[in-house]
């Protein structure tokens, strides 16, 4: 489904949506107001922004640094070049370990991957143990925001999955209790599992070390009960030193939620005696993005979510109107790196206020970027985006704005575009809005009367 | 080709302008430290104690699993360190030291020197953790600073109890790990 | 000023044909604030629907034609921020005329940075007794940077609240989200309709909870776009541009 169908069909449910824009703006304004706290809060941005610029110039002898580092601390490191080398070198491990259920925390990457679908086809139960990503997996859903997965659902939805799956009384919407229910039936799943699966927030060069960090504490859980640990990391997720993660961590939480740390922020540096740390470094079009000068610094992101809890696009019409893993702003510039044609709607679906760019901790130029990136999806006009170029091309001549162009540029357009868009009569700025009333002279006529001699 | 020398190779491929790497300057946070951390310990739903306080509460909790790895506290402790991580799950309360505390999120640094198991403040019940006033750093730069190079296979901050709003936002505190988190300041 | 600097009107497409009084107050205001103001004429589109729907490289053309018609001014002045923008940092690729782009780049301002920035206007004497809401336009705000963003931590700043505060009973209304995107968004105000409606029937009710008498704004485009929900809902509220409050204020 397009954006703007999706958008649309989220828009219905008027009650439903307005919860999800106040509730999402709530967040964004604990930002705004966690964030004003710290004078250097700009300095910061830009420190940060220089870091992983610094990064992104310099990532294949950092990625050398951090595995020769993680090798000497006892980490086994693998690489992946793209999603299917991922899945195939987690599920080696697991059968390696004779493992059939693992718990796995928040990873975007793993998502990006279809890690979940690729394990249970071959036999493994997986079981997310966030909290948000258990419900939006006991819907069989993905994630609707990165930080937030289950933010689409209300908790009448989840008491009832909750009565459904686990058994809880019929009714009770009660987040505590319903929070303890979760906690009951995941404490077994953390207690069985001999591998435990995370994503990585920080992969530091300098010591080989690696960060998690959560609130619930449940990657924690998994991993320290586990005889084994997976991280699955993008290659992007590099910093230099140590030291930086001051900078991060202190932008990181605050973005997110307004919190001014996450409750745990758990370094990784050695398996425990006895035990083994797989490190799963990923590739999977991130070097391709790499290569593209406009697009590049889109690999500078920390996964805070906050341009998407900003987006007023995003905040009306949910994550699943996006239809990638990564949804919001950050993921309009990113998915279409991945499959211009596939989400070749999404940096359309933007004013490009630049609202993200603001809030962005590392600074990338998101809304920048949307730009760019409907340059580039015209340029392909007729293989990748013929209904959408055609969609919006008649969007500009539909409208009854007249906007006038000059001759000649108004020839060169029309050439290019078929008579049916031109002439398209279907007028969708009147549905809902009046227009302009028509004076009865222009401001050039006006001038010429009163004062162009 | 391996998958890692290709991935290396495509990035070494790439025409890049060398950034430089920015140096950190020494941010300060103005304010009492004492003040700042307290402040922050309670806006993460944890709480400050005296030990007199933390006696108080204990006594009126009549738990029966309790571990202390904070020689002071040891006269608290029910029973001893088990081997192996997985008989920790009926633990009610978890009685740790931390090395530092930071004043401007409530942060707390433990490493493998302070965890016998690195599960043990994840799985309690409830979790007290010791720190000393004189062991406050203001921000995280001074965190960082104060790890130094130290070579620790696990380090982690703990800055609250465990907690999730993941259904509509409604903060709940224990999603996984312990329910509450008491700091006592000595 | 030392030398009479020549300015340059720019009246962007759809403020000539559907907005001519906001054109005419914007030449009025600058006149009596003793600049020499000429308007060229033949002046057309300045490409940015286009090139904000993905086909800038077809905007040679029209940015060709913008840079022959306004090349000997001092100075550009538009009544429109999203306009401005355009001309600033989207024009296409233009071989052998890149520094004819980029002189013109310099000297092109939105209409209250110039009167805030060059002309450096003090106290305007004049009134409007009013509860006024201003919105601002995405691309003034973060693309000009005509006032600080709510995102950013940088002391706040407004350059058309400067001005409109001095003006006798004026009341500045403050919004519950200052600086929301009004959905306008060009094109995507046909392509995303119930989007772009949606999100500003959201940005009209702010103002009309606050009670907002006139709304304002430096950009018609937003403004025409929030005037039209307005209109068919029936709201009462009053729509003028900043250039219209100051020029009628300070008669």
């Amino acid at each position: 489904m397009s954006h703007p169908k999706a958008a649309a069909e989220f828009l219905k449910d008027q009650a439903n949506s307005q919860w999800h824009d106040e509730t999402l703006w709530m967040i964004r304004d604990k930002r705004d107001t966690s964030s004003k706290s710290i004078p250097e809060w700009e300095k910061l941005r830009n420190l940060a922004s220089d870091i992983k610029d610094n990064v992104l110039s310099n990532l294949d002898q950092y990625l050398e640094q951090f595995e020769s580092q993680a090798l000497k601390n006892g980490i086994k490191v693998h690489w992946a070049k793209d999603a299917k080398e991922h899945n195939e070198i987690v599920l080696r491990i697991l059968q390696e370990k004779n493992c059939e259920a693992i718990v796995k925390s928040k990873s975007i990457l793993t998502e990006e991957c279809h890690l979940n679908p690729y394990l249970e086809k071959h036999g493994i139960e997986v079981v997310d143990t966030d909290l948000g990503e258990r419900i939006v997996q006991f819907l069989h859903q993905p994630p609707s925001h990165i930080v937030m997965p289950a933010i689409h659902l209300k908790k009448r939805d989840i008491s009832a999955l909750f009565h459904e799956k686990l058994q809880t009384e019929k009714g009770n919407e009660d987040p505590t209790y319903l929070t303890n229910a979760a906690r009951l039936h995941l404490r077994e799943k953390f207690l069985g599992a001999k591998v435990a699966i995370t994503g990585v927030n920080f992969g530091i060069a300098e010591t080989g070390e690696f960060l998690v960090c959560t609130n619930e504490g449940n990657a924690d859980m998994g991993v320290h009960l586990a005889d084994t640990h997976i991280a699955c990391m993008g290659i992007e997720k590099i910093i230099p030193r140590r030291k930086d993660l001051g900078v991060f961590l202190r932008l990181l939480a605050r973005s997110a939620t307004g919190q001014p740390i996450t409750n745990y922020s758990s370094h990784f540096r050695s398996p425990a005696e006895g035990k083994e740390i797989h490190l799963v470094l990923v590739d999977n079009g991130r070097t391709r993005q790499l290569a593209r000068e406009k697009f590049k610094n889109s690999l500078k992101c920390i996964r805070c979510g906050a341009c998407m809890n900003t987006c007023p696009i995003y905040r009306r019409s949910g994550g699943f109107s996006y239809g990638s893993t990564v949804p919001g702003p950050i993921g309009s510039i990113l998915s279409p790196g991945l499959d211009m044609k596939k989400y070749s709607t999404l940096p359309f679906a933007s004013t490009l206020c630049g609202s993200c760019s603001d809030v962005c901790p590392v600074k990338i130029n998101i809304h920048e970027q949307l730009y760019e990136w409907r340059q580039e999806i015209t340029k392909h006009h007729g293989a990748v985006g013929k209904g959408l170029s055609m969609k919006l091309a008649s969007g500009i001549f539909k409208s009854p704005l007249a906007y006038q162009f000059s001759g000649s540029l108004m020839r060169k357009v029309i050439k290019s575009l078929p008579k049916i868009v031109i002439y398209n009569p279907l007028n969708s700025w009147g549905k809902s809005r009046n227009l302009p009333e028509v004076p009865k002279e222009s401001f050039q006529e006006w001038y010429k009367r009163n004062r162009h001699e | 080709m391996s998958s890692r020398e290709e991935i290396l190779n495509s990035i070494r491929g790439i025409q890049k302008e060398n950034k430089a790497l920015p140096d950190i300057p020494n941010f300060q946070l103005e304010g009492d430290l004492v003040e700042l951390f307290k402040n922050a310990i309670e806006a993460n739903k944890g709480e400050i104690l005296s030990k007199k306080e933390f006696e108080n509460w204990i006594s009126s909790n009549n738990f029966q699993h309790i571990i202390s790895c904070s020689e002071p506290f040891h006269t608290y402790a029910t029973q001893e360190l088990p081997d192996d991580a997985h008989q920790l799950d009926h633990l009610e309360l978890a009685i740790l030291e931390v090395q530092f505390g930071v004043a401007e999120n409530g942060a707390m640094w433990l490493d493998d020197s302070q965890l016998p198991h690195r599960a043990l403040p994840f799985i309690t019940e409830h979790l007290v953790l010791i720190l000393s006033k004189e062991n406050l750093v203001s921000n995280m730069h001074q965190a960082y600073d104060r790890i130094g190079a130290d070579h620790s296979g696990f380090g982690l901050f703990i800055a609250g109890p465990s907690k999730t709003a993941d259904i509509e936002q409604s903060l709940v505190i224990g999603a996984h790990g312990p329910k509450s988190l008491r700091v006592i300041l000595v | 000023m030392k030398k009479e600097p020549h300015i340059g009107l720019f009246i962007p497409c759809y403020v000539d044909q559907f907005y001519p009084q906001v054109a005419i107050a914007t030449l009025e205001l600058l006149e009596k604030l003793g600049c020499k103001v000429s308007y060229p004429l033949g002046q057309t589109c300045c490409g940015q629907p286009l090139a904000n729907a993905g086909y800038e490289r077809d905007t040679e053309g029209s940015s060709l034609h913008f840079i022959k018609l306004f090349e000997e001014f001092d100075y550009i002045v538009a009544p429109s921020g999203s306009c401005v923008l355009h001309v600033k940092e989207h024009f296409p690729n233009l071989p052998g005329k890149e520094m004819s782009a980029i002189s013109i780049q310099k000297k092109i301002f939105e209409l209250t940075e110039f009167l805030t920035d060059v002309l450096k206007v003090g106290n305007l004497k004049g009134a409007f007794p009013k509860k006024v809401g201003y919105h601002s336009s995405c691309h003034g705000l973060r693309g000009l940077r005509l006032a600080s963003s709510s995102e950013l931590n940088i002391p706040h700043f407004n350059k058309a609240k400067q001005l409109l505060t001095n003006l006798d009973g004026l009341e500045w209304i403050e919004l519950s989200r200052s600086d929301e995107c009004c959905g306008f968004g060009g094109t995507f105000a046909i392509t995303e309709e119930a989007l772009s409606v949606q999100m500003g029937k959201d940005r009209l009710a702010d103002h009309l909870s606050h009670e907002v008498e006139v709304l304002t704004g430096g950009d018609l485009s937003c403004l025409m776009h929030l005037q039209g929900i307005a209109s068919r809902e029936g709201q009462k509220v009053e729509f003028m541009h900043v250039a219209e409050i100051l020029n009628q204020a300070i008669r």
